[in-house]
């Protein structure tokens, strides 16, 4: 039936613009595989430029970014800044937490304020899914967002840096098993993983959580589920852990965090069911001894602080191809000559 | 509008009245505020001092709303009773179903009486009132149902707010049945929508959107009904959003029960996939839900097992919706698009203009146990004159209501109202 067009929906591709190229990062479903592979391989010229004495780019040179948290948040915003930083941007950083919301002044009116400090750039990180969206849909035409984190729905760049940790260590993705564990439902890094291992043609995505925890139509996704950690753990190549939250012991979820562990925490004996290769990752923070064992989250097949160090370069790269395509100019990275 | 009850002659239109079984060309007569007559059955001492041509223009019975918000009393800087009777005098719609969740909560006569007044001061829709079944909608304490019914009140609902158990359910339900009343639910089990802003699905999953399951709906549903079969009490449901609910309503009707149901006309038309790229307009509480369920709603239409379509009109400020959509307001918009948007589904789901005109108009006055929704000789004039023809865009500008939220802005719709009449007068001439 004609159904009619929702009019005031933002497209669906509000991070791309009109030739095509990627002006917010919101959100990896919408991206293409080339654009994925274009962000991993300039990651990969910044981390050599990390590497270098003098780490900073001029890239960002005369740019302001505005890192606008309103989660507590220390390893995405951090390196959020200095990525920013690396690439010669003023930083602005803008904690806000609950009590200034309660104030009454809206994501959107803060957001106003900041744009007429003539921010070109934004990075939000909201507790409610859809808030970069919402930024992307009503910041000023030249100024891009980038989302550090919305609510339950996506954390694209923290997808991407896993992308590039699994690619530097298991490059060809059709030959991978690669198994998320524990609380898809809540978790926007995991919703963001799937779409980009799916996009990277990974061989086969399987989850692995109780019932409580699962989405109810991944299934129809081509995603392979488990609520049996041990058969869901045999024979991959990654294992991805996710954090547990606190509060889903609260909301009749889950009995206790001990029995969490007991059914998905990801133990020594555990790992051996996967590859003796096989790669372990988490995007942080570790609630040691809820997840995963101390043993395992600092033993040899932990890539976790690799995570970390590339969320830097990661980051450089999304910011620096965003404001490339805002100015229409070809982005020159580090080590390449502009011709 | 004009000051007296005019005799009024409506020339050539085709008058279609649904509860009398009437489509046919002819002409209409009005007289003291009243239906006269038509066709061959002029009135012996008729003056027309207005007429109006209605030459390939429909003439039907005004159109009833179920459920509209006027957000008067009480959040005035959204809409207010003058605002939106106007509107829906405009939209063809000559009598308006307010449900009492306003601020302060009809749970007593003086409110009910203030509303009363508003509306009578502008000359327009009707607006008739359903009391609060509980006080404070707190789901604790009875309100006193029969001083509200006495004040006007043509039945009573707890709108959107849970029962604190089935225990005091069952007895507002005896209780408003003493009262020879009509209770107005929406099932929807408050724990398994708790935090919810959308169907639960492909979509809402997708999106990271707390989702309501079919079930929040059912499981309440399965509740009601088993208190109505014990108790007897008359009871509408309103606004339907699953194809398992409309099973329930036609499973209880064939057993007898005394149950009526409406739906929402965005129900009708839309599915959760409106909301695909957290598009805030398209944020309704009940949500919307699959194509499988959107399709049910359209047969349960057209088999009869719904009775009515409402807009379930909620008008907001355009702040309401611009926010993270989960902290924007449930809410559409619905009066100036009650009619086109049903129109649209004659043509697109082969239901007939007949089924669409009674389930806006009879079928809904029925439910309120009012006057109206015919065009019988002797009932009071409330008539809705349309052209079927032309489409119209709906803009900003085109909508008369002062709440734009609609994810319908800038559709083509069907259905001009050229003349809407509320007790013989014309309340407004438009275009």
């Amino acid at each position: 039936m004609n159904q009619p067009i929702p009019s005031s929906s933002p497209s669906g591709d509000l991070q791309l613009d009109s030739q095509g190229r990627l002006q917010h990062l919101l959100d990896i479903e919408g991206l293409n595989r080339s654009m994925i592979l274009t962000i991993l391989d300039a990651t990969h010229s910044f981390i050599s430029a990390n590497n270098q004495e003098i780490k900073k780019v001029p890239l960002l040179a005369g740019k302001t970014v505005c890192n606008l948290f309103y989660e507590a948040s220390t390893r995405t915003r951090t390196t959020f800044e200095l990525a920013a930083k690396r690439l010669s941007a003023d930083v602005l950083n803008i904690n806000i937490g609950t009590s200034s919301t309660s104030k009454g002044e809206s994501l959107l009116d803060t957001v106003r304020n900041l744009q007429a400090m003539q921010c070109d750039m934004f990075v939000v990180r909201h507790q409610e899914s859809g808030a970069a969206h919402f930024l992307a849909e009503h910041v000023a035409p030249h100024v891009s967002v980038i989302n550090g984190g919305d609510g339950c729905h996506a954390h694209p760049t923290q997808a991407l840096l896993d992308m590039y940790t699994i690619r530097k260590h298991k490059p060809d993705f059709q030959q991978l098993k690669v198994a998320v564990v524990g609380d898809i439902l809540h978790s926007r890094v995991a919703r963001s993983q799937l779409h980009a291992l799916r996009l990277l043609n990974t061989g086969e995505i399987r989850v692995i959580g109780p019932r409580t925890l699962l989405p109810t139509s991944l299934s129809s996704r081509g995603v392979k589920v488990y609520q049996d950690m041990d058969s869901g753990l045999r024979g991959v190549d990654v294992v991805i852990m996710l954090r547990l939250q606190e509060e889903r012991m609260a909301g009749g979820l889950l009995p206790s965090r001990q029995e969490y562990f007991q059914l998905y925490g990801l133990t020594q004996e555990r790992v051996k069911l996967a590859k003796a290769d096989a790669i372990v990752m988490h995007p942080g923070p570790v609630n040691r001894g809820v997840e995963i064992e101390s043993e395992v989250a600092d033993g040899p097949q932990s890539v976790i602080m690799e995570q970390v160090t590339t969320g830097i370069a990661v980051r450089m790269a999304v910011m620096s191809i965003a404001l490339a395509n805002r100015q229409n100019r070809k982005l020159v990275l580090p080590g390449e000559v502009d011709a | 509008m004009s000051s007296s009850a005019a005799d009024i002659l409506i020339k050539n239109g085709r008058i279609i009245d649904p509860a009398n079984n009437i489509d046919q060309v002819a002409d209409f007569y009005v007289q003291d505020g009243k239906v006269a007559g038509l066709g061959t059955k002029k009135p012996a001492k008729f003056n027309p001092e207005k007429t109006i041509d209605a030459g390939g223009h429909i003439v039907c019975p005004g159109l009833v709303d179920l459920c509209a918000r006027l957000r008067e009393p009480g959040a005035e800087y959204k809409a207010n009773v003058k605002s939106e009777t106007h509107a829906a005098a405009r939209a063809g719609i000559t009598m308006m179903c307010l449900p009492p969740d306003t601020d302060p909560v009809i749970d007593e006569p003086a409110v009910v009486e203030l509303i009363q007044q508003r509306a009578k001061e502008n000359h327009s829709a009707e607006v008739v009132t359903l009391g609060a079944l509980t006080v404070q909608l707190a789901g604790k304490q009875l309100s006193e149902i029969a001083a509200l019914k006495e004040a006007g009140c043509v039945g009573v609902s707890n709108a959107l707010q849970p029962m604190q158990d089935n225990r005091i359910l069952r007895h507002a339900m005896e209780y408003v049945l003493t009262n020879d009343m009509t209770l107005h639910v929406i099932a929807l089990d408050h724990g398994l929508s708790a935090k919810g802003v959308a169907h639960l699905g492909e979509t809402s999953s997708r999106l990271g959107l707390q989702g309501i399951p079919v079930s929040a709906e059912t499981v309440a549903m399965a509740q009601y009904l088993a208190l109505v079969e014990e108790v007897g009490v008359k009871t509408h449901f309103g606004r339907l959003s699953s194809a398992r609910a409309v099973e329930m309503i036609a499973d209880a009707k064939s057993r007898g029960l005394p149950v009526t149901a409406d739906v929402a006309i965005h129900n009708l038309h839309l599915t959760d996939e409106a909301i695909a790229h957290f598009n805030s307009q398209a944020h309704v509480i009940p949500p919307l839900r699959s194509a499988y369920d959107r399709d049910a709603l359209l047969a349960g239409l057209r088999t009869g097992i719904i009775d009515a379509i409402c807009s379930d009109h909620q008008p907001h400020e355009p702040d309401a919706k611009l926010n993270p959509f989960p902290s924007t307001s449930p809410g559409i918009s619905g009066i100036d698009t009650l009619l086109g948007l049903s129109l649209q589904l004659i043509d697109q789901m082969n239901l007939s203009l007949n089924q669409i005109l009674r389930a806006l108009s009879h079928a809904p006055a029925d439910i309120l146990g009012v006057a109206g929704g015919h065009l019988s000789i002797g009932a009071a004039a409330n008539i809705c004159i349309f052209d079927p023809q032309p489409t119209w865009q709906l803009t900003r500008e085109t909508m008369y209501s002062a709440g734009k939220n609609t994810p319908f802005l800038n559709s083509e719709l069907p259905g001009r109202v050229m003349h809407t009449l509320v007790a013989g007068q014309i309340v407004e001439a438009l275009f």
